[in-house]
């Protein structure tokens, strides 16, 4: 059931509430508040704004428990405008090929469902082709 | 400090075994071991386990396993690092006799994979990586792999055929193995006709995870027994290091810092350079992780660790031999085990006890187990 542990995450899988380091700039997702990069404290919320591209890309067809409804489905890491990398399901393909840098948007979508019909059900981000000519 | 020699070494066979439990798997590497080490009887063991918790729900391995190998009051623990989890329990070992805590220390390594399947195992591999931001994503460690694997392919361009080496290396030598899950030699062709996995990954670059044991009992060498009939190998260097679990967490995640460091540490406490090595027994769970360990220890120059996979390089006659009893590749990939296989064919080949997969005069050995993409990192140079 796990509740609340998704619950805790909520900021981060709904909205992409990570952190900027007050002492060298950089964006830190998922939060750690402590700046990965130059390990001073950082606890100063930072939304970005799901925008990205492809850094590598791959189709999972044997799905662990929780996401065979969904098989086949692709994942990636994707590079943030901001900077940091984060792992996630590319969704929205449609036809599209996918290709190592291309630009993607971040989208709010069901990430897996709890076995029976009281099982929790996860949502989080996913990242679909960035629409083209959208307002930034 | 102590020095710190491997007084015994035992081993199963790798494979699905639906008929043998995971107490009695260990049992049997340890009853081995004793075998081999003349008697001695240990006086602390360290145990290394991926996934009993989640396989056969069952933890306090170290008591179970005690009880069940007959040495019922003796210190015993788990050591936990995911899959790398044998070569640190390893470690655990080497720290208590270098230290004189213990004189002599059993490490076994044992997985009991099989009595799960599908779904439930898939899920149980994802324990060891992040589970709120990768295995909630509903990752695999072989769609993490394959995106590995696109990327080297995107930045170095490389076909995906120059991984074929790999597991033809790996099968070539597991032909030889008795204790090998896969006895049968594989060549390009099937290489390439093998179906995808998670694209670009194919079914050959991903190592089998099953069942098996191993053990090592270490030792001081004043404490061997007078008529110790094998040659003494030592353990000559052994470090652990860590990178950021997560991949995405790393500024390049083509670069395995951990299994850098660790190399780094360990011969630099053998007073050698990676360039000594007689044999390198890597953690082949993927081709493409085999590729990257190349790099990462010095052997090749980034981007080209395949390059060393088109020739005989890596054959046991060749100049860097890997995988020699089949690595986890070949003769199996069982789980938190696998470091203790490596150790236990490593001693065979300082030792001269080969058999058809002795590399000529085999001196120096290093071995390195990771868990996931390298986010623990443990070598061991042993010596004789």
């Amino acid at each position: 059931m796990e509740i609340p542990r998704h619950w805790r995450l909520k900021k981060q899988r709904y909205n992409l509430i990570g952190e900027v380091c007050p002492h060298c700039e950089a964006k830190i997702f998922p939060p750690r508040d402590v700046c990965p990069h130059c390990g001073e404290e950082a606890r100063t919320e930072f939304a970005f704004s799901g925008r990205g591209e492809v850094y590598s890309y791959t189709t999972i067809y044997d799905a662990p428990a929780g996401y065979e409804a969904y098989a086949p489905y692709t994942v990636a890491i994707v590079k943030l405008a901001e900077g940091p990398m984060i792992t996630a399901q590319l969704t929205d393909l449609g036809d599209q090929a996918v290709q190592v840098g291309m630009p993607v948007e971040m989208v709010t979508r069901r990430l897996r469902q709890d076995g029976d019909e009281r099982g929790v059900i996860v949502y989080g981000y996913k990242f679909r082709p960035a629409l083209v000519g959208a307002a930034a | 400090m102590f020095d710190v020699v491997i007084a015994g070494i035992g081993q199963t066979e790798v494979g699905e075994l639906y008929t043998i439990s995971l107490r009695d798997l260990a049992r049997q590497a340890i009853n081995a071991a004793r075998v081999d080490a003349g008697g001695l009887r240990p006086e602390a063991l360290f145990v290394g386990n991926m996934l009993a918790a989640a396989e056969s729900r069952q933890t306090h391995l170290g008591a179970l396993i005690a009880d069940h190998a007959g040495l019922t009051g003796i210190e015993a623990s788990t050591v936990e690092a995911g899959s790398a989890a044998g070569a640190a329990a390893l470690r655990v070992a080497y720290f208590a006799v270098a230290s004189g805590e213990a004189e002599v220390a059993l490490a076994v390594g044992v997985e009991k994979y099989t009595d799960q399947l599908g779904p439930l195992s898939e899920a149980s591999l994802m324990l060891s990586a992040d589970s709120d931001y990768e295995a909630v994503q509903g990752l695999t460690p072989n769609a993490q792999a394959a995106l590995l694997m696109r990327r080297y392919i995107y930045e170095y361009n490389t076909l995906r055929e120059a991984f074929a080496g790999f597991p033809i290396t790996a099968h070539a030598n597991g032909a030889l193995n008795p204790f090998a899950m896969y006895r049968s030699a594989l060549n390009a062709e099937a290489y390439a006709r093998a179906g995808l996995v998670s694209d670009p990954l194919n079914m050959f670059d991903v190592a089998p995870i099953a069942d098996g044991a191993a053990a090592v009992i270490l030792t001081r060498s004043d404490r061997l027994p007078k008529d110790f009939p094998h040659p003494r190998v030592r353990i000559a260097g052994a470090s652990m290091a860590t990178d950021r679990l997560a991949l995405h967490d790393r500024p390049d995640p083509l670069h395995l810092a951990a299994a850098q460091q660790s190399v780094q540490r360990a011969c630099k406490q053998a007073g050698i350079s990676p360039q000594d090595v007689d044999l390198f027994e890597l953690h082949d769970s993927y081709s493409i992780l085999a590729a990257l360990s190349l790099e990462a220890a010095g052997f090749a120059r980034r981007g080209d660790g395949w390059k060393l996979a088109q020739d005989d390089s890596l054959s046991l006659t060749g100049s860097l031999p890997i995988a020699t009893f089949g690595g986890l590749k070949a003769r199996g990939f069982p789980g938190g085990a696998s470091g203790l296989y490596q150790a236990v064919e490593a001693t065979l080949q300082l030792r001269g006890q080969a058999g058809p997969n002795q590399v000529p005069g085999a001196h120096i050995a290093m071995i390195q187990s990771l868990s996931g993409p390298a986010a623990s990192a443990v070598t061991h140079i042993l010596a004789v």
